[in-house]
């Protein structure tokens, strides 16, 4: 299938008038740049009209810089993103540490994927990066390892909000190891075009967009394989609340949201919820990983 | 200057209307524009009812009667936040799909709490005139001690739709906490 980087046929102001773009750009431009967009299924309606940039970078759970929805966009302004090294490292035959700009060399392509958080809402980003596996393949994992563990950087001076004890510092996030390789595990160094925005997980942040948000970790310092299952943030947290899956199941209820419906972010008041999808419509990509599984009790 | 000083009040008792309707007028609800006029209403009921509590404090440390005459009106103010906190999230979230709604209420704590918490400031509304209080005499002082109960549910009801140990919720918790101090003397020295 041939792939279109959505940047070169959508100009970024037309990307900012997100009501007027299938419009403006007619259905013949409209269906193409549908079809260039094969990571999401068209049957499964997501919708593909992208989020506004200032709703995906004020609009953002970072507890590293604050509970608040705007936090992170007001706090992380001066976040030190440079130097940054990334290490990946544990169950490999070649430990590895690489420079953010070694990343960022590495053959990027625009993705446009939804972002279905915990919390009922849900956002569409042109997200920019690249399959996890691709770094993966560069270190050798040993038989031995099961799962792959993330771990967000821990600096406190910057990062206001890991000087209180909201969740246990550092963030700590994980998959197992076919969920790792999954083509559509995505680790992020960019959205609309531009650099990745500090709070949004800059320098890089992974991207599952199969699972709730928190999924997703951001500004990502160590890589590890392990053997046992990563004690996640969340799932530590809260085990009642959080699995360590977590993959968006409209069957499986959250104590506090209901998992049936979604809020699409930047709608007006009257929009009404959308429903929310198994695997948040990428079923077809990755229902297989979890066959034989009971995903009510692995939630 | 006396004469105004309850048209004042409830003047500045209207501003979460004024904001909203600002907010709604100048497109500034933010990304997430329902969610963001429940919390709005949801956190005004939770200052109105710690309003109504701080009347009898107020009280108490001024050594002035002038507090207890706002105190049915910042009740009522209460309840009328909580009515449209509660109906934007029954209309304008859920469209008045009362399956979903009603499985909310059942499978979930702190909708649960929240909801009793409405239902229970209704008899308070509902006995607040002069007239009501004239008819049910002593009653009437053991019927609005629910506003304690309410007090409590709302914060509670604030602190478990939370994710994780958030800071407001705590603040409107030892705030409340504080306020009911202040009857646990009172009834002591009775």
């Amino acid at each position: 299938m041939k792939k279109f980087k959505y940047s070169e046929i959508t100009p970024e102001r037309i990307y900012n008038k997100r009501r007027s773009f299938i419009k403006s750009m007619g259905y013949g431009l409209g269906a193409l740049s549908i079809s260039s967009i094969p990571l999401i299924n068209a049957k499964a309606k997501i919708p593909n009209e992208p989020t506004s940039y200032e709703d995906i970078t004020t609009y953002n759970n970072y507890y590293e810089f604050g509970t608040g929805k705007s936090d992170p966009h007001r706090r992380a302004k001066n976040f030190t993103t440079r130097p940054w090294n990334i290490k990946i490292e544990g169950h490999v035959e070649k430990p590895l540490e690489l420079s953010i700009e070694e990343v960022l060399s590495i053959k990027s392509e625009e993705r446009i994927l939804k972002l279905r958080c915990v919390e009922g809402w849900s956002m569409i980003i042109p997200w920019f990066g690249f399959s996890l596996s691709k770094l993966l393949d560069k270190v050798e994992i040993k038989s031995s390892a099961k799962f792959v563990e993330f771990e967000t950087v821990y600096n406190p001076d910057e990062m206001v909000g890991q000087r209180y004890p909201v969740l246990n510092w550092p963030y700590i996030e994980g998959l197992r190891i076919d969920e790792a390789m999954h083509p559509l595990t995505t680790v992020v160094t960019g959205l609309y075009g531009k650099p990745l925005p500090n709070q949004n997980g800059a320098p890089l942040r992974i991207f599952i967009p199969w699972k709730y948000g928190f999924k997703s970790a951001k500004s990502i310092v160590k890589i590890r394989l392990t053997e046992k299952m990563p004690n996640t943030a969340w799932k530590n947290a809260s085990p009642r609340e959080y699995g360590f899956y977590s993959n968006v199941n409209p069957e499986v209820d959250h104590p506090r949201w209901s998992q049936a419906t979604e809020r699409v972010i930047g709608e007006s008041i009257l929009a009404p919820r959308i429903k929310t999808l198994m695997f948040n419509g990428y079923g077809d990509e990755v229902a297989y990983l979890y066959n034989g599984m009971d995903l009510k009790k692995n939630y | 200057m006396k004469n105004y000083s309850k048209p004042t009040v409830f003047l500045l008792s209207l501003w979460p209307i004024y904001i909203i309707t600002y907010q709604i007028f100048y497109n500034k609800l933010g990304p997430e524009p329902v969610d963001r006029i429940i919390n709005h209403f949801g956190e005004c009921t939770l200052i109105f009812i710690l309003l109504t509590l701080s009347m009898t404090p107020l009280k108490k440390i001024t050594k002035s009667l002038e507090w207890i005459k706002f105190r049915r009106m910042l009740g009522l103010f209460a309840f009328f936040y909580a009515s449209i906190h509660m109906l934007s999230y029954v209309g304008l979230d859920y469209r008045f799909d009362f399956e979903p709604l009603i499985n909310d209420v059942l499978k979930k704590k702190f909708v649960f709490i929240g909801f009793s918490a409405w239902l229970l400031l209704i008899p308070l509304a509902i006995t607040s005139s002069d007239k009501m209080l004239r008819l049910l005499r002593h009653n009437w002082k053991r019927l609005h001690r629910l506003t304690y109960i309410i007090a409590i549910f709302g914060s509670l009801h604030f602190i478990w739709l939370s994710k994780t140990i958030f800071f407001k919720p705590l603040i409107y918790l030892i705030i409340l906490l504080f306020l009911l101090s202040f009857r646990i003397k009172f009834n002591k020295s009775t």
